[in-house]
C-alpha cells in the first residue's frame, strides 16, 4: 500500500477512510496538490471545480462521523471526461460549440456515484465530441501522455486516461464508441473498461454514436474497476437502450480464481503491422495464462476486415444526426457574423466545430442521404449483423478473446494528426466489440524499452463483466503494471 | 374540358397523454411559453428519449377504431431537418413501419336537406403512424420567437387514400374522423388548440381518366371550415391554369385565410433530403396478439353505427340522431334516460330540443358542457314520467324544466312545492265547468251552432282558476258533456 493518499488505488483510500486514517477532505486536498504539481504537463483537466469537490469532501466526512457511511465509495474521488453531464458544471465535449453551456442535470451514472457519496470532480479532457484517438482533436489543446510528454495519451478519453496515470484521480469515467476507453488505458497503462452495451445507462452522456457508446472505468487496477463499475450500472428507465438486470457483485467475482479457461487468439489481430515490442508483452501475458492452467486456441473473426469500414459509416452516421442540435440557437455558439437563419447554422457550426467533427458529420450526413441509404448504411448494419454473429460463433469455443489492445504503443504528437486513416487504425483491435455490443478491457501488460506502457485487450461474453473482471484480474493481481507511477 | 378532384388528406391529431411523448414532462396548452420543458424536450447534450406506452395504446386503440392493420412490429425514425422548430434538429417519426396501415373512415354527405339522411361512403386510409409534435415558431418584424411548450407531444399522422372528391367530401371525412377520435377518448381535437391540423393533397384531372395529376399540398388549413375553403380555391386555381393551358407543378402552397387564397412555399426541387434512419436511441415496439385483443374490447360504438341503431332499434328519426350522434355525452345522456322511463322517442326529444337549448345559453362562457350540469338522466327521465302518468301537463313540464336544469331540483320535488299537479277531481272541475258556460253565453252559443274553436275560451277559464293544473283532456270531456255533444 502506498503512503502517499493520491497514489493509492480506490480500494486502498476506501479502507484508509472507513479506519480513520484519513478523511475524505485530505483525500480531496490531496489530489488538489497533485493537480496542481503536474496537470500544467499533463493537461488531463479542462476544468476543475475544488471548492465543489472539497464541500463534497467535508460532506461525506459529516456522513462518515455520523455513521451514516454509504459504502465504499463514500469520499473517494471521481473524475468524469467532459462529455458526461454534472448539473451546475460546465460541458464542453472540448468543443468551441459548446464553450460557455453548463449542464442543468446529472447524467445517471453521476447520480449513481453521488448516492454512493463519490465525489464528483472535474472534467476531464477528450478529442472533441469523443471524435479521435489521440486527444489532440481537443478545441482547448491536448493532453499528453504522462510516460513521455511528447506521446499523446490515445483517445478520445485521453484527459480519463492520463488522470489516473498522472495520479490526478484514482478513478475516472471515460466513453468508449470505437475503443475511447481502451486504447488510452493502454497507451498510459491504466486499466481501462467498455461494459456491454446497454450495462450503463447513457443517460446524461453527450451522444457520439448511440448505438455504439458506453461509459466506463478508468483505474490503477481491475479490482477498481470492478467497484467503479459496480456503483455506475444498472438499469435505468431513462434510457431505453439500458439492459433491465440485476448487477452482480464483481468484487466479490475477482476474489474467485476463474477455474479452468479456454482462452481465444483471433488469427486476424496478430497479423502483420503489431509493434513487435507490443507482440512481445502481449505474447507474454498469454504465456501467464498457459502457465496457470488455461488453454489458448487459435479461433478466427473472419469479419475484422469489414469492422473498420462499418464502423466509419455507423458511427458518423449516428453522429451526423446526433450533432445536428448544436446549432447556434439555444445553448451553443452562435457565430456574429450570420446574416440570416441559414447562415445562423452554418457559421456557428463552422466556427463551433473542430475539422475531424465536420469531417465526420458530412461522412454520415453522406451515408444516410437519400440514393445512398442502401448502399452505405443498410449495408454496414447488415454487416455488423455478421461481425456479432462471428463473436457468437467464437463464444461457443472459448470464454474469453486475447488480442493487444492497439497495434502500438503511444505514438508522438502530430504524428498521425494529418492523416485520418492511420488515426483510425489504431482502433483496429478495439473496433469490433463495440459493433458487436460486448464487454472488454485493457490491463497493462508491461513496458516497452523507452518506458511506454503496453495493453493486453480481452473481450468477455455480454453480460459477463463478472467473468471479464475474474479472468482479467487474475493476471492484474499478480503483475500489477497500473501500481507504476511516472516521473513527473 | 371537364375536370374531376381528387383529394388526400394527412391529418395530424395530439394524442390526449398525461406526459409528453418521450418524457415526464406534462402535455398542455397556453402555459408561459417554455415551461413544459426538460433536457429531453431541449435536447440538451446526453438527453434520451423513453417512449410513453400510453402513446403506443392509444395508437393503436385508433387503428382498431378505423379498422386498420396493426403492426406486428413498430419501430422509430429520425426525420433530419434544420430549422428550430425541432430542438434536436430532427424529429422522432415512424418511416417505413409505421403502428397502423389500411382502414377506412365512414363518411356521410349531406342529404337533400337537414331532416334528411345522405349517402354514407367509406374513404380509404394509406397509414397511421406516431410523431413526435414540434414547437411553435412566432415570427415578429426582426425576430422569431420559439415557444417548445408543443414541443415532444405525441402526434398522430393520419395518412389517407387520394379518395376525396370533393370540398364537400373533405368536410364530412374530418368531421367524421374527429368524431370518432373524440369517442374513443384519443384526443378532444380542438382545431383553435392545434390538437387537429390538417394538410391536403389536391389535384384534378380530366373526367373519365384514371391517373392522378398531378399533386399539389396546401398548408395552414387550421379550421375545418379553412380546410373546405382552401380545397375549393385550389381546385379553382388548378382548373383554371389546365384552361389557359398551363401546367401544375408540383409543389407545396400555403392557404392564406383572410385573402382566401393560395401562395406557393416551395417546389418539388426544393424538397427536403429528410435522411430518414431508426433512432437507435428507441427499441422497436412488438405488439402482441394479447395486447390487440385486449385493447380491442374497449373499442367503442362508432357514431354512425350507434345513429343506426338508435333509428332502428329506438325509432329515432334521423333529424333527432343527427343531432344526438355527435357528441357521445349527449348519446350516454340520452340513452340512460331513456333506460329509465322507457320512452326513447320522448327522452330524445327533450334531449335535442330542451337539454341542448339551455346547455347552449348557460354557463360562463354562454355555453355549458354537459359534464357541469347539474341535470342528470335521472331527473329528465322523472320528468318524462310525470307527463307520461298525467301528474303534470307537458306545459308545466316545459315551464319547470329550467329550473331543473339550474338547480338540479328533483321535477316532483318542485311539482309538489309549487303545487304544480294536474287536477283530475272530476267534481271540483263540473263546478268550474258549470260556471264557465254561466259567465260565457256567447262563447257556449257559438260552440252550439258549429264554431269548434270557441271551446277553447271555455277551456281557458277552467285553466286560468285552476292555475294550470286542470287536466285538459278531461276538462274537454267534462265541457262537452255538459254542452251536449
Amino acid at each position: 500500500m502506498s503512503d502517499t493518499l493520491h497514489e493509492m488505488t480506490a480500494a486502498e483510500l476506501g479502507e484508509a477512510l472507513a479506519t480513520g486514517k484519513a478523511s475524505a477532505v485530505e483525500i480531496a486536498r490531496s489530489f488538489i496538490d497533485r493537480a496542481e504539481a503536474v496537470d500544467g504537463k499533463v493537461h488531463a483537466f479542462l476544468h476543475r471545480d475544488d471548492e465543489d469537490f472539497l464541500a463534497q469532501a467535508h460532506a461525506s466526512d459529516e456522513r462518515r462521523s455520523k455513521g451514516e457511511s454509504l459504502g465504499p465509495m463514500d469520499g473517494v474521488p471521481v473524475a468524469v471526461k467532459d462529455v458526461i453531464s454534472v448539473k451546475g458544471q460546465p460541458l464542453t465535449a472540448a468543443s468551441r460549440i459548446l464553450e460557455n453551456y453548463v449542464s442543468p442535470y446529472d447524467a445517471t451514472v453521476v447520480v449513481k456515484l453521488k448516492r454512493a457519496g463519490a465525489l464528483v470532480w472535474g472534467r476531464l479532457n477528450l478529442d472533441e465530441f469523443a471524435m479521435g484517438s489521440s486527444t489532440e482533436n481537443s478545441a482547448y489543446g491536448a493532453t499528453n501522455n504522462p510516460w513521455d510528454l511528447a506521446c499523446v495519451p490515445g483517445g478520445s478519453s485521453g484527459g480519463s486516461a492520463a488522470a489516473v496515470a498522472a495520479r490526478e484521480a484514482p478513478l475516472t469515467l471515460g466513453s468508449d464508441t470505437g475503443g475511447s476507453i481502451r486504447q488510452p488505458a493502454a497507451l498510459c497503462g491504466v486499466v481501462g473498461m467498455k461494459p456491454t452495451y446497454g450495462m450503463v445507462s447513457r443517460y446524461g452522456l453527450a451522444a457520439f454514436a448511440s448505438s455504439l457508446d458506453q461509459i466506463g472505468p478508468f483505474s490503477q487496477t481491475v479490482e477498481d474497476a470492478a467497484l467503479l463499475l459496480q456503483t455506475i450500472s444498472g438499469h435505468d428507465p431513462l434510457d431505453s437502450t439500458s439492459y433491465p438486470s440485476e448487477v452482480p457483485d464483481y468484487r466479490q467475482a475477482i476474489a474467485e480464481k476463474p477455474g479452468p479457461l479456454k482462452l481465444g487468439l483471433p488469427k486476424e489481430f496478430f497479423g502483420e503491422g503489431i509493434d513487435a515490442e507490443v507482440r512481445q508483452l502481449v505474447d507474454e501475458a498469454i504465456q501467464f495464462y498457459r502457465n496457470e492452467g488455461h488453454e489458448v486456441v487459435e479461433i478466427s473473426l473472419p469479419m475484422t476486415d469489414l469492422s473498420i469500414p462499418v464502423y466509419y459509416l455507423i458511427a458518423t452516421a449516428e453522429a451526423s444526426s446526433n450533432l445536428a442540435r448544436y446549432d447556434g440557437i439555444r445553448y451553443t455558439h452562435r457565430s456574429d457574423r450570420a446574416e440570416n437563419a441559414i447562415d445562423v447554422y452554418a457559421k456557428s457550426r463552422g466556427e463551433g466545430f473542430g475539422e475531424e467533427v465536420k469531417r465526420r458529420c458530412i461522412l454520415g450526413a453522406y451515408a444516410l442521404s437519400s440514393g445512398y441509404y442502401d448502399a452505405y448504411y443498410l449495408k454496414a448494419q447488415k454487416t455488423r449483423t455478421l461481425i456479432r454473429r462471428d463473436f457468437e460463433k467464437a463464444f461457443e469455443q472459448v470464454d474469453a478473446i486475447l488480442t493487444p489492445t492497439s497495434p502500438t504503443p503511444a505514438f508522438r504528437q502530430g504524428e498521425r494528426s494529418e492523416d485520418p486513416i492511420a488515426m483510425y487504425l489504431s482502433d483496429v483491435f478495439t473496433i469490433s466489440t463495440n459493433l458487436a455490443g460486448l464487454p472488454a478491457l485493457s490491463v497493462p501488460c508491461g513496458f516497452t524499452g523507452v518506458g511506454l506502457p503496453v495493453g493486453l485487450h480481452i473481450i468477455g461474453q455480454a453480460f459477463k463483466e463478472a467473468d471479464l473482471f475474474r479472468v482479467a484480474h487474475a493476471y492484474d493481481a499478480v503483475h500489477s503494471f497500473g501500481r507504476k507511477v511516472p516521473k513527473l | 374540358m371537364e375536370y374531376e378532384t381528387v383529394i388526400g388528406l394527412e391529418v395530424h391529431v395530439q394524442v390526449d397523454t398525461n406526459s409528453k411523448m418521450f418524457t415526464r414532462v406534462a402535455r398542455g396548452f397556453g402555459e408561459p411559453p417554455n415551461t413544459l420543458t426538460d433536457p429531453v424536450v431541449l435536447g440538451l447534450p446526453g438527453a434520451l428519449p423513453v417512449m410513453n406506452f400510453e402513446a403506443i395504446e392509444k395508437s393503436i386503440r385508433v387503428g382498431l377504431l378505423l379498422g386498420c392493420d396493426i403492426a406486428k412490429v413498430c419501430k422509430w425514425d429520425r426525420k433530419n431537418y434544420f430549422y428550430p422548430d425541432m430542438p434536436k434538429n430532427y424529429q422522432i417519426s415512424q418511416f417505413d413501419q409505421p403502428i397502423c396501415e389500411n382502414g377506412q373512415v365512414e363518411i356521410e354527405l349531406p342529404g337533400e336537406n337537414p331532416a334528411v339522411m345522405g349517402k354514407h361512403r367509406r374513404v380509404r386510409l394509406t397509414r397511421i403512424h406516431l410523431e413526435e409534435d414540434v414547437g411553435k415558431l412566432t415570427h415578429t418584424e426582426h425576430d422569431s420567437l420559439v415557444d417548445y411548450n408543443r414541443a415532444g407531444t405525441a402526434l398522430l399522422e393520419i395518412v389517407s387514400e387520394p379518395d376525396l372528391f370533393s370540398p364537400e367530401e373533405v368536410f364530412a371525412y374530418l368531421n367524421s374522423l374527429r368524431n370518432s377520435l373524440v369517442y374513443a377518448g384519443i384526443s378532444d381535437c380542438d382545431m383553435e388548440k392545434g390538437q387537429l391540423r390538417c394538410d391536403a393533397n389536391v389535384s384534378i384531372r380530366p373526367v373519365g381518366t384514371e391517373t392522378l395529376g398531378t399533386k399539389v399540398e396546401l398548408k395552414n388549413l387550421n379550421t375545418i371550415s379553412g380546410v373546405r375553403n382552401g380545397v375549393e380555391y385550389e381546385i379553382k386555381r388548378q382548373t383554371s391554369v389546365l384552361l389557359e393551358g398551363g401546367t401544375i407543378v408540383q409543389e407545396t402552397r400555403r392557404w392564406n385565410p383572410e385573402q382566401r387564397y393560395t401562395t406557393a412555399m416551395r417546389t418539388k426541387e426544393m424538397a427536403h433530403d429528410y435522411r430518414y434512419f431508426p433512432d437507435p436511441d428507441l427499441m422497436p415496439v412488438r405488439v402482441e396478439d394479447e395486447w390487440i385483443e385486449r385493447l380491442k374490447k374497449d373499442v367503442p360504438e362508432m357514431p354512425f353505427d350507434k345513429q343506426r341503431r338508435y333509428q332502428d332499434e329506438d325509432g329515432l328519426p334521423y333529424s333527432v340522431t343527427s343531432a344526438l350522434c355527435p357528441d357521445k355525452l349527449l348519446c350516454e345522456f340520452y340513452e340512460e334516460t331513456a333506460r329509465l322511463c322507457a320512452q326513447p322517442k320522448k327522452a330524445a326529444n327533450w334531449v335535442v330540443n330542451d337539454l341542448l337549448r339551455e346547455l347552449s345559453t348557460a354557463g360562463e362562457n354562454g355555453s355549458l358542457s354537459l359534464e357541469d350540469a347539474k341535470i342528470t338522466p335521472a331527473h329528465l327521465a322523472e320528468l318524462v314520467t310525470l307527463v307520461e302518468d298525467g301528474s303534470i301537463s307537458s306545459n308545466i313540464a316545459k315551464e319547470i324544466f329550467p329550473e331543473v336544469f339550474s338547480t338540479g331540483k328533483m321535477p316532483a320535488d318542485i311539482v309538489e312545492e309549487k303545487g304544480l299537479r294536474q287536477t283530475s277531481d272530476s267534481g271540483e272541475l263540473e263546478t268550474l265547468c258549470e260556471q264557465a258556460i254561466e259567465n260565457d253565453p256567447d262563447a257556449t252559443e257559438k260552440f252550439r251552432s258549429g264554431k269548434e274553436g270557441a271551446i277553447n275560451a271555455l277551456k281557458g277559464y277552467v285553466m286560468k282558476a285552476t292555475r294550470g293544473q286542470a287536466n285538459p283532456k278531461v276538462v274537454d270531456e267534462i265541457l262537452r258533456k255538459k254542452l251536449g255533444t
